[in-house]
């Protein structure tokens, strides 16, 4: 094979289009700019972290099926692991929306980072519904019960039956956590090309 | 060549300034366990609600006129469900609109659900050996609409002095046709657990689809009571809240904020103008960047200069 | 060590929450302080002092 056939290749060419824009020390930087100099900064990993711990205590609950934690002691300790990891991820969210806005930190190149924040943002309330009407308790019964009035009227509600237990978990376990993942990966990748947002600044007329 | 003007809302100055050192996995990690220490916290310390649900034969227990009013409205069509239309089933004049979007009507019936069929008739025909009952459904099924209609006026009208004698629906009343044994042996399947089943195996053995009971249950008064005491009602703020005295979903503050105000809380769209409120917000909050005016407040606000203010100060 | 075999909750909140009405509002107090907490966090992020400064001041 010729070096020129090479350079065609959709692999050689994907890989050095990733390389190009995501070097290793801009994917796992070992420096920062020096005005990352405030708490707010940390709300972005916080969101994340609790992410994490959802998904982990999501995954114990798994193991041992639906119905477990009504009648396991321990199983209703990591539902409450679970829930509690849900009250601090849209904890964190927020804050770290609050702080992003007040950075306006879509600037310079960044609105799709801003985008695929908002969009994460709704589809984990759309996970956290799906996780409500699944938990098969009095509080799944009336949510779902509710919850149908208003999807119903947008249509969704004929394909979308959030009284329909087994389409809701599947939906809760499987396809919004990818969704959720797959945006959050997005947002983070864009974090670390397009770096962190620099201050505003008086006089500026060099834009990035 | 001029050079494009600087938006200070949409560019962002060139950074001409230090790096620090800055240990990502290290940060990482450390946010990991401290979010991981202060969930187990929380768990520890105030666990996590679990309502046990309600069946149709606690419901029919524990009120069992409530039960009976109930499954009359599923038979004279009067029901929440009977009479919802779109996707359940084809009722004229029902469908929520979003203006001139009537996405309800058009996409139309696809989860089909008769209630008279569905939650009263199918049920007893399944009893098996029940000979003065059978006799009673084989009456009612090949009576005329207009006899059926005269029958559950009768007992409807009767049903407001209903009573419950030595367990039995008692209503006073002798021009109601087969409706009394119909009504007294659905309260009574209900009170035994069999009506629970009846409305979930009709797929077969396997189900996951709770759709009718659900229905059923949500067209009584006594799912609505309950959900009324733990404060869970639309009216309540109720999307907001959580059972016991647990936080709940404090982020849909807005989407329930409409529920309490006109028109939202008096159109009988009201559901579909909140879905399309709430939309057009996620994608004005979606596409800020590129909305003039409502971008600069940032830069107005300065709320900037707090998170920024060792970088001014620094740089003055 | 009760909690360790039981995994009982220390303060379960399954009893009826308390509610504050104001005009059409009408929260949970522990919604309400779930909010507060937030705008708190969000104040205290913005005006706590942030490690480090003697170090950027170093490479700026």
């Amino acid at each position: 094979m010729s070096t020129s056939e090479i350079d065609r290749q959709w692999t050689t060419r994907l890989r050095r289009r990733v390389e190009g824009k995501l070097p290793p020390e801009k994917l796992l930087p070992d420096t920062q700019p020096t005005y990352v100099s405030s708490w707010i900064y940390v709300f972005g990993i916080a969101t994340l972290s609790s992410l994490g711990v959802v998904i982990g205590t999501g995954c114990i609950l798994a193991l041992r099926g639906p119905q477990w934690w009504h009648g396991s002691a321990y199983g209703h300790f990591i539902n409450s692991m679970h829930l509690w990891s849900v009250e601090i991820f849209f904890f964190a969210m927020v804050v770290h929306l609050w702080g992003k806005f007040a950075m306006a930190a879509w600037r310079g190149g960044r609105a799709l980072t801003w985008m695929t924040g908002v969009v994460t943002f709704l589809v984990s309330i759309g996970a956290g519904f799906t996780g409500y009407v699944s938990q098969s308790n009095f509080d799944s019964q009336w949510i779902s019960t509710q919850a149908k009035d208003g999807i119903n009227a947008t249509g969704a509600g004929a394909y979308f039956n959030v009284l329909n237990l087994g389409q809701m978990l599947m939906w809760h376990i499987v396809l919004l956590p990818l969704g959720a993942i797959v945006l959050t990966g997005m947002h983070v990748l864009m974090v670390r090309i397009k770096g962190v947002v620099p201050p505003f600044e008086e006089g500026a007329e060099v834009a990035e | 060549m001029s050079k494009k003007a600087f938006r200070p809302d949409v560019d962002a100055p060139k950074w001409k300034g230090g790096y620090s050192p800055y240990d990502i996995i290290k940060e990482g990690t450390i946010a990991l366990v401290v979010i991981l220490v202060l969930t187990v916290i929380f768990a520890v310390v105030f666990g996590s609600p679990d309502e046990k649900a309600i069946t149709v034969r606690t419901w029919s227990n524990a009120d069992p006129i409530d039960f009976a009013t109930t499954a009359l409205s599923e038979l004279n069509g009067t029901s929440t469900s009977a009479a919802y239309g779109a996707p359940y089933n084809n009722v004229p004049g029902t469908g929520q609109a979003m203006g001139p979007l009537k996405l309800e009507q058009w996409v139309g019936v696809r989860i089909p659900i008769n209630a008279a069929q569905d939650f009263v008739i199918s049920p007893l025909k399944s009893l098996p050996d029940q000979p003065i009952l059978d006799q009673n459904l084989k009456t009612w099924s090949t009576a005329s609409t207009t006899t059926q209609n005269s029958w559950l006026s009768s007992y409807g009208k009767a049903a407001t002095k209903m009573k419950v004698a030595k367990g039995q629906i008692v209503v006073n009343t002798t021009s109601a046709g087969p409706l009394p044994i119909m009504i007294n042996d659905l309260t009574q399947m209900a009170r035994s657990g069999a009506l629970d089943q009846a409305l979930v195996t009709g797929h077969g053995f396997y189900t996951t689809d709770y759709t009718k009971p659900l229905l059923f249950l949500a067209d009584s008064g006594y799912l609505a009571n309950l959900a009324s005491n733990q404060h869970l009602t639309g009216d309540q703020w109720g999307m907001m809240n959580e059972t016991g005295s647990y936080p709940g979903q404090a982020w849909l503050w807005l989407y329930t904020f409409w529920y309490q105000i006109a028109p939202f809380n008096t159109s009988a769209s009201g559901d579909a103008l909140v879905f399309a409120t709430m939309g057009v917000l996620s994608l004005v909050l979606l596409f800020v960047p590129f909305i003039p005016g409502l971008r600069s407040i940032p830069r107005k606000l300065k709320i900037y200069r707090l998170i920024w203010r060792e970088h001014y100060q620094d740089n003055k | 060590m009760a909690f360790l075999l039981s995994f009982a909750a220390l303060i379960p909140l399954d009893n009826l929450g308390h509610y504050i009405q104001w005009h059409i509002i009408e929260i949970s107090v522990a919604n309400l302080i779930v909010m507060i907490l937030m705008v708190v966090t969000f104040i205290v992020a913005l005006v706590a002092p942030f490690p480090g400064r003697s170090r950027r001041k170093e490479n700026r």
